[in-house]
């Protein structure tokens, strides 16, 4: 069943292929021998069936070229030119990066779909070596289930229907896709709410339903998606604390600090500890940074972030045993 | 095997094996990524394919002696076949964003490769705005130590490091024999034979604070099993113990941002999670930055070491307060 299927459409392809014209759906059922025998009803069905098969894999099928001699019927015809992958020649080198980028997905539709560019690349003469760059190994995961259906939204421009982790239900019209430390991120407009907005995909509670047609919207021009992602980077700094390190600890903080040589409280000065001036952009942000050193970093000033910073150790020596 | 992917396959097999004469059939399965039986099938398929017609002079020619007899094929009559079919918006996308992951982590050599492909395939791919649509950002080195590393990569040379151990909170001055790059939930890796700890380590590349490369060669580890990428972290984790975690809301970003086990939302926004623990010093760093919003609800005691420590900071900032 499923070869004469096959052969069916790949015969048909080549029908359309080689016409050189509009074939009407009457002289297709006379060229493919898969459409005969069947009722006029079977072959309506299985040759629209067939044509969105083809559609659905990229294949350019054209419309129109009504012709006289057959009462006005709607033609069907593939320009070579718009069916051929356009000329690409890559050198070795560009061939090596390539096929290791072939690799790189790790989930199911989105590997499958670089291993098929790949074999077209293939087809077209592109040869890369698997030995080469054997030592690079990216990755791009995709675990949350909304990335399939919001992935082949975004690219076909589809309105969809999802619940946040909030429980509201939102209408959405997805213009891109980002990922950051691991995590799917999509920006796109909030149709209710008429504003842009940027989700993440693991609080989508629900698998997105699509609920247009393809096309339903235009992307702004100008979207920078990788702007967008760094809006979700901790803030710049907008202010300065003094803090106390022993040496070679919590090299996180004191790789964006300086040394202070001279501190303005020497009373606020262990002994034991070097002084760094490290920058911060929030203050709770900071006091949670800086309590997670525990007695490796103490807070000099300002006060409020030394008042945060003990709060905070108060609250976790409470809550342990053998006090 | 759908009959969809089996036409998408076909349609690049002709031009492949019009470019390929007399290849082999195991190096064409390898190439398609299909088994040699399934490529047998596709052959079969194929050889009752052709022009419109379908008389012998109009089919697809294939020796299937050569095929079934010495393993390798030729193919001929398909002319109307000499391109694959052009990229789908979703093959196109996919790869250009494998590529520019690859890009993130490549020295520089590869990243000039990469950028020249990622110009070609966009260019390939016709009028596809594959920029906009989708990003990756990965979490990675700073250049001259991105170049230093793909440098003693690339000319097998044993490298300086200094890198900052999170865990232990301190900087570290290590030998190593790089062996791999690889990225993984979007932060890139180094895998490398440590000197220093006399085994296997990744090091995360934003902690790699400096590298040089030396003048000696690196000793062959054709032993060393590299660690298995294919299940992310948890496989290296597996045998490492349990902990689980009451979280208010305020820290229930915890249950999302690190591997989980399991995960049980209270209706007050919090969440109760167990999370694999490999390392106690993690943990401690953990429940100090969470100040109080997270409790060890088991194993009994696995919260003390923070609470111990919390109680050391705080009589540090005592000792101080007295002056």
């Amino acid at each position: 069943m499923a070869p004469r299927k096959t052969e069916r459409i790949v015969n048909l392809t080549i029908a359309l292929l080689v016409a050189g014209r509009y074939l009407p759906k009457t002289r297709i059922r006379e060229l493919v021998e898969g459409y005969h025998g069947l009722s006029d009803a079977a072959f309506e069905r299985t040759f629209e069936r067939d044509k969105d098969e083809l559609r659905a894999l990229g294949v350019p099928i054209e419309v129109g070229g009504y012709d006289q001699l057959f009462e006005d019927e709607a033609g069907y015809r593939i320009l070579p030119s718009e069916f051929s992958l356009p000329p690409i020649e890559l050198d070795a080198e560009e061939a090596s990066v390539v096929g290791v980028a072939a690799r790189v997905w790790q989930h199911a539709s989105m590997a499958e779909s670089t291993q098929s560019a790949m074999t077209k690349l293939r087809a077209a003469g592109v040869e890369p070596d698997p030995s080469a760059l054997a030592a690079l190994e990216p990755s791009v995961q995709a675990t949350e289930p909304a990335f399939g259906p919001l992935w082949n939204a975004v690219l076909d421009q589809t309105r969809v229907r999802f619940t946040y982790r909030d429980g509201s239900l939102r209408t959405f019209e997805p213009w891109g896709l980002t990922s950051r430390r691991g995590r799917w991120y999509v920006v796109g407009r909030d149709v209710d709410r008429d504003a842009t907005r940027m989700f993440k995909l693991s609080r989508i509670g629900d698998v997105p339903v699509r609920i247009s047609r393809p096309g339903a919207y235009e992307v702004p021009d100008g979207l920078d998606l990788r702007a967008l992602a760094r809006s979700l980077d901790p803030k710049e700094p907008t202010a300065e604390a003094l803090v106390a390190v022993r040496p070679g600890k919590a090299p996180s903080l004191t790789r964006r600090g300086r040394r202070a040589e001279v501190t303005p409280d020497l009373a606020w000065a262990p002994e034991t500890h070097d002084r760094w001036w490290v920058g911060y952009g929030s203050l709770p942000g900071m006091a949670d940074e800086v309590a997670g050193h525990g007695a490796d970093v103490l807070v000099v000033e300002p006060v409020d972030l030394r008042e945060a910073v003990v709060d905070r150790l108060r609250a976790v020596a409470a809550s342990g045993a053998g006090r | 095997m759908t009959s969809q992917a089996q036409v998408r396959r076909l349609l690049s097999l002709v031009p492949y094996l019009r470019e390929h004469d007399g290849a082999a059939v195991a190096d064409v399965a390898a190439a398609f990524g299909v088994s040699p039986r399934t490529l047998r099938a596709d052959l079969g398929v194929l050889w009752m394919c052709g022009m419109p017609g379908l008389s012998p002079g109009d089919l697809i020619d294939i020796d299937m002696d050569a095929v079934d007899g010495e393993g390798v094929i030729h193919l001929s009559n398909a002319d109307y076949l000499t391109r694959p079919l052009r990229l789908t918006a979703d093959e196109a996308l996919a790869l250009v964003l494998a590529l520019r992951t690859l890009r993130e982590i490549a020295g520089p050599d590869q990243r000039a490769a990469t950028d020249r492909a990622l110009a070609k395939l966009e260019l390939a791919s016709g009028t596809t705005p594959t920029g906009q649509q989708a990003s990756v950002s990965v979490t990675s080195a700073a250049e001259d130590v991105r170049v230093t590393l793909a440098d003693g990569l690339q000319r097998g040379r044993r490298l300086d490091l200094t890198y900052d151990v999170a865990t232990r909170d301190e900087t570290t001055q290590r030998l190593v024999d790089p062996l791999r790059l690889f990225v993984l939930d979007g932060a890139g890796y180094l895998e490398a034979w440590c000197y220093r700890a006399g085994g296997l380590r990744t090091f995360r590349l934003d902690r790699v604070a400096a590298a040089s490369v030396t003048d000696v060669a690196v000793e062959p580890h054709d032993d060393v099993v590299l660690t298995d990428l294919s299940a992310g972290w948890s496989s290296s984790m597996a045998d490492a113990p349990v902990v689980t975690l009451d979280l208010a809301a305020e820290a229930a970003w915890v249950a999302e941002y690190y591997p989980t086990e399991s995960t049980t939302p209270r209706p007050d926004g919090g969440v109760v999670a167990s999370f694999r623990v490999t390392d106690p010093g993690w943990l401690r760093h953990l429940l100090l930055r969470l100040g109080g919003a997270a409790s060890v609800l088991a194993p009994e005691g696995a919260g003390d070491d923070a609470a111990q420590a919390a109680r050391e900071a705080l009589a540090a900032y005592a000792a101080l307060e007295r002056g």
